[in-house]
């Protein structure tokens, strides 16, 4: 009895001890999902915080006198005098009327420098639509140059003003105070292709692309995929054969996405003699990447559909392709589909085998077919992001808002589908 | 006629085989007295009919457009007069793009050499050739498969059991997709690697301990061979993937012990998904964050507390990398915590266990053998993940243990050698191949054992 007593004792003299252990152990677990979700947020600010500028587009509104002399043209139908003309000279024109004291060929270099470089392309193209306009003036709206964007969308914030000079500044708020410099929604970033000029590049070029090679995965991926997966559920038999595409699928779900470029690049593009760059070949490889997915969730979807209905269909003298085409197929389809489009939005945000198979090229014109050249979304954010210039990083950010915008509305669409048409037997 | 537009002709074709043959049938089935007197439905024999139509077609059609253009430029080097004629792969691909650049009129026909010309000629001449081959001989056989299913609709042949035999050799052949990329997929890299050995010694590739692949373009200059000994190259894949899961097991498995055994159903609910979500983010994403964000927030740390850290650290890939596998790790480790017996746990909560000690000492090893699967599993993706590293990463291959230095891993190697234009038969490129093999086969192993770890645990309890 006394024993017992005492082990009592300890007992209770331990609990404290134990129950502060358990208390500290439920914490870490609370602080590991705290890191996880402070993670996702980090990331999530981060990007808008950096990407939220590249909605903003800079721009200069300038009365210009097409002045036939200073640009050396008096005739804009010649195409020699037009490939030869300095169509920057009425701008600078232009600014100057602001600024009379610049007119040192340094100041006027300065000031050259506040327009983009497109600006004078603005006005040849202007003039080779209407001729007749050489002489008039005209009320023009430019896209600022690169550094003064930077600067008047983070006016205040010394470290973005650190490629003007002091000069510039001045001149550029000035402007900001006049009017003349103006910031508005960044309609360029949606209907253009890449620039060299970070004002200039838009995402519709990388959109299309994207768009394009989707088509081709799902077009792909999709009827192999279920086909696949009816094969397996229904037809299959239990053999070696099977055993061993089995054991495929699983490895090929995990092997890393970037020895699927090496197979675009090996087999597509070496044996076949395909063409780089192209969203057919990008199309090909992310539908063999995505093809485990879809048949992993298409198998789980029929398998799903519970054996009653296969019998009863059996019952009513249906042969086994009618028991599937007709009854299970259909029933799974919502599954299915949810499934591709779960791997459809990871095969949109793939990125590193398309740079094997030469998607990373510059590319400025908007592909227009399966056979033309074409970035894709990811790329064209990892080529944005690897290049210097605070006007790209900020297009990056950008893109990453517009790439994550469309990888979520596909798992909506996904989850919504899932909860509409998916029954529960 | 282009590929784009023969696919729809055939299947124009195919429609129209179809139409004709159901009418065909009822018409056969008219003076038995009815379609139930035909072995099976009108629909069987037009689909049949349009099997038979397709099929043949759209195979050829593929075949052709797989080896078309490696046929024709064969044959277009191969009539090249010797003096022009190349003598290296490399210049083989330099003429055959200036002889098409000829022959779609990018190029100059000036500025070019007598027989690029003729080639050129020859080229185009070949390709207008094979296209109209091409077109008659896929619409023949569209056509004449078509014709022949049309008079077999006779009313004793079982058009059905035909039907659905194809149907069951197509599926059978769309789940053989999963084999033939497999085999593609070693094919490919491994015929490049054993040519990259005809160059570089296997042993100086495994145990070499310097990596600089950078050829130089004369023969007499330094450096002329380039070293390729992949040492540094995983040692710094190694160091990356350990930092990652160094971040990844203790959270990802907390948050599963936490969301199995603590969290409420609403808790679970929500934290679940947005967990789930850290999969989801494009890895891309994750570059451009440890690239622009995490790494220069190291770099700063580091010169406050008087450290040297490299702006493209291996600590900043890591810990980005790390949150990326969170969820891998978590799913995984909540899926085989969940599968452990509810009657273990009982037993030890009755012996009067804290929640605590019933998962350290009851579950947890219960639990283990998966949960080691897991942390394999998100191993293999965190040694083949790419984009990260590519821009968060550096490229110098230095031999280091130091997470604030820079390191290069196998998958920045691969990508920095092999974009780009680059000759397909260098030594860089094929070392580019050698490299995917390597991690095909580090990673294959590691998901190999994984899920067998995986599956004879669910066993175990099942």
């Amino acid at each position: 009895m006394i024993e017992q007593g005492s082990q009592a004792e300890i007992v209770r003299q331990s609990l404290k001890k134990r129950y502060r252990k358990e208390r500290r152990f439920r914490m870490y677990g609370r602080v590991a999902i705290a890191v996880a979700l402070a993670s996702l947020l980090l990331l999530f600010v981060d990007i808008i915080g950096k990407g939220y500028t590249g909605f903003i587009k800079t721009t200069i509104t300038l009365d210009v006198t097409l002045d036939g002399e200073a640009m050396y043209l008096d005739d804009p139908t010649d195409k020699d005098q037009m490939s030869m003309a300095d169509f920057q000279a009425p701008i600078i024109a232009s600014l100057q009327g602001y600024f009379p004291q610049a007119t040192e060929r340094s100041d006027v270099r300065q000031l050259s420098r506040l327009v983009g470089s497109y600006a004078g392309n603005q006005i040849k193209d202007l003039l080779v639509d209407n001729p007749g306009l050489l002489g008039s003036t005209q009320t023009l709206e430019f896209l600022v140059h690169d550094t003064v964007s930077v600067y008047v969308k983070h006016a205040g914030d010394e470290a973005y003003s650190v490629r003007l000079s002091d000069q510039q500044k001045g001149w550029v708020d000035e402007l900001v105070e006049k009017g003349v410099i103006d910031t508005g929604f960044n309609d360029v970033l949606f209907s253009r292709g890449d620039s060299r000029e970070p004002t200039n590049a838009g995402i519709l070029g990388a959109i299309m692309g994207s768009l394009l090679t989707m088509i081709v995965t799902l077009v792909i991926a999709f009827p192999v995929g279920v086909s696949a997966a009816v094969y397996l559920e229904e037809f299959a038999p239990q053999n070696r054969l099977t055993d061993f595409i089995e054991v495929n699928i699983n490895n090929l779900a995990a092997v890393p996405s970037i020895i699927f470029g090496l197979l675009g690049l090996a087999m597509f593009i070496g044996l076949f003699g395909m063409p780089r760059s192209v969203p057919v070949v990008g199309g090909l490889v992310l539908a063999l990447m995505t093809l485990p997915t879809i048949i992993i969730s298409s198998r789980a979807a029929i398998k799903s559909v519970p054996p009653s209905i296969r019998e009863a269909a059996m019952g009513m003298g249906a042969s086994k392709m009618q028991v599937v085409l007709h009854h299970v197929v259909p029933l799974a389809m919502p599954g299915m589909m949810t499934g591709s489009i779960i791997g459809m939005a990871q095969a949109l945000g793939e990125t590193a085998p398309l740079l094997l198979i030469g998607m990373v090229a510059f590319i400025v014109e908007v592909p227009d077919g399966f056979f033309s050249s074409a970035t894709v979304l990811p790329v064209q954010i990892y080529l944005w992001a690897s290049s210097a210039e605070q006007g790209f990083i900020e297009l990056a950010s950008a893109g990453i808002m517009v790439l994550l915008a469309f990888m979520i509305s596909m798992n909506a669409l996904a989850i919504w589908l899932r909860k509409r048409l998916e029954r529960r037997w | 006629m282009q590929t784009a537009n023969l696919l729809p002709l055939v299947l124009v074709i195919a429609v129209v085989a179809y139409a004709l043959a159901y009418t065909r049938s009822r018409s056969v089935a008219e003076p038995l007295g009815g379609i139930r007197n035909l072995k099976a439905l009108p629909f069987y024999y037009a689909a049949r009919a349009a099997l038979w139509c397709a099929i043949p077609a759209l195979i050829l059609l593929g075949a052709w457009a797989a080896f078309e253009g490696k046929v024709i430029q064969n044959m277009v080097v191969s009539s090249l007069p010797a003096e022009v004629a190349p003598q290296s792969p490399g210049e083989a691909s330099l003429i055959v793009s200036q002889i098409s650049n000829v022959a779609e009129g990018k190029l100059d026909p000036t500025r070019v050499p007598e027989a690029v010309l003729g080639a050129a000629d020859l080229l185009q001449n070949l390709r207008a050739e094979s296209s109209n081959f091409k077109t008659t001989l896929v619409i023949l056989i569209a056509v004449l498969g078509s014709a022949f299913a049309w008079t077999r609709v006779q009313p004793h042949i079982n058009a059905r059991e035909n039907v659905e035999r194809t149907l069951r050799w197509l599926f059978f052949a769309c789940a053989a997709v999963a084999i033939l990329t497999t085999v593609g997929i070693v094919l490919s890299v491994i015929f490049e690697t054993v040519r990259f050995f005809g160059k570089v010694p296997i042993t100086e590739f495994l145990f070499g301990t310097s990596w600089s692949p950078q050829t130089a373009l004369r023969a007499d200059q330094v450096g002329s061979d380039g070293a390729f000994g992949m040492i540094p190259l995983f040692t710094g894949t190694l160091l990356i993937s350990a930092i990652a899961l160094l971040v990844a097991v203790p959270v990802g498995l907390m948050s599963a012990i936490y969301l199995s055994e603590y969290a409420s159903k609403r808790g679970r609910a929500i934290i679940k998904p947005l967990l789930e979500m850290l999969a989801g983010v494009p890895t891309v994403v994750y570059g451009f964050f440890a690239a622009l964000t995490v790494a220069p927030f190291i770099a700063g740390v580091a010169d406050m507390i008087g450290l040297n850290a490299s702006v493209q650290s291996a600590l900043a890939a890591g810990l980005v990398m790390g949150v990326m596998i969170i969820p891998f790790v978590s799913s995984l480790s909540d899926d085989v915590i969940n599968a452990v017996p509810q009657n273990l746990r009982d037993g030890s909560l009755a012996l009067g266990a804290t929640q605590a000690e019933t998962m350290k000492n009851v579950i947890f090893p219960a639990a283990l053998p998966g949960i080691m699967g897991g942390i394999m599993l998100a191993a293999s993706r965190a040694i083949g993940e790419t984009m990260i590293v590519v821009m968060a990463a550096g490229l110098a291959a230095n031999l280091t243990a130091n997470p604030l230095d820079s390191v290069t891993t196998v998958t920045v190697q691969i990508v920095t050698l092999l974009t780009g234009d680059q000759e397909f038969d260098s030594a860089k490129t094929l070392a580019a191949f050698a490299l995917g093999m390597m991690l095909f086969i580090v990673t294959l192993i590691l998901n190999i054992i994984a899920l067998h770890v995986v599956r004879k645990y669910r066993e175990q309890y099942d």
